[in-house]
């Protein structure tokens, strides 16, 4: 019964935030919701008892990544101006809506083959040997090692005053 | 009533196409940033409701939901830079009016 609360919480106050992003005028205020539906977005991994993705949702989403999103907003000076939108809105929302309506029904209509096995608790362990032992995902983790590698250096080299 | 994997998945449904109409229409380049990260972060929902659902003892949708918080870090820095990149050129990150590279 508390996972239902959970979900419809966490659900709803995740769409609102969501909504606050696209919506609302002031820059700094959608960053803010934005950080708001992370949060609620770990609070859904841990009912789908994903407790290691919850960590790593708060460190990273809601450490990092939302700190460099308002550096970036506070380097560019641009949140007096609000966010307006372009002359695309009404095909835009059109396009969403109907993207929506397949994905429902897509959703809907397939039976999933739902398995009743209990999940893993805690999955720390578990993913530990998923990611690094035998038959795992040990080439992946390397690939993305040098991706960030990468990544760093690309943003360091366009980033960089001449 | 119980929870079922319809009800993540059509909430993810709902934060992507939230996403989706917002990396549409809005101008402000830092905006369609977050609006993007709204959308991975649907995926992400769905990669890990899969993973409860349909194959609770395996985890492999867990590992691609990492793998995707990976990517998307990457992809933030990368695109801070760039945004701050454009800023200081056209001093400007109003992606309408950055047509350079537009015929």
């Amino acid at each position: 019964m508390g996972l239902v609360i959970s979900f419809w919480l966490f659900g709803a106050v995740a769409i609102l935030a969501a909504l606050g992003v696209v919506f609302l005028k002031n820059i700094f205020h959608a960053a803010l919701s934005l950080i708001l539906c992370l949060l609620m977005v770990a609070g859904l991994y841990v009912t789908l008892s994903a407790d290691f993705l919850a960590a790593v949702q708060v460190l990273i989403y809601v450490g990092a990544i939302s700190v460099l999103i308002i550096l970036a907003i506070m380097m560019t000076r641009e949140f007096q101006r609000g966010s307006p939108g372009n002359r695309l809105q009404t095909p835009a929302f059109v396009v969403a809506i109907l993207f929506l309506g397949v994905l429902v029904y897509a959703l809907t209509a397939t039976t999933w083959p739902i398995s009743g096995a209990a999940p893993i608790e805690p999955t720390t362990d578990a993913l530990a040997f998923k990611l690094l032992g035998k038959d795992g995902f040990v080439l992946p983790v390397e690939i993305a090692a040098v991706l960030l590698l990468s990544a760093v250096l690309g943003a360091i080299v366009i980033a960089r005053e001449k | 009533m119980t929870l079922g994997l319809e009800h993540y998945l059509l909430l993810s449904a709902v934060l992507f196409t939230i996403g989706l109409y917002g990396a549409l229409t809005r101008r402000n380049a830092i905006i369609i940033f977050m609006c993007i990260e709204l959308m991975l972060n649907a995926v992400n929902i769905t990669m890990v409701a899969f993973s409860r659902y349909i194959v609770p003892t395996l985890l492999t949708g867990q590992v691609f939901a990492l793998f995707i918080i990976v990517v998307a870090a990457a992809e933030v820095a990368v695109g801070v830079a760039i945004v701050l990149a454009i800023y200081r050129g056209v001093q400007d990150i109003d992606i309408t009016k950055v047509d350079l590279m537009k015929w």
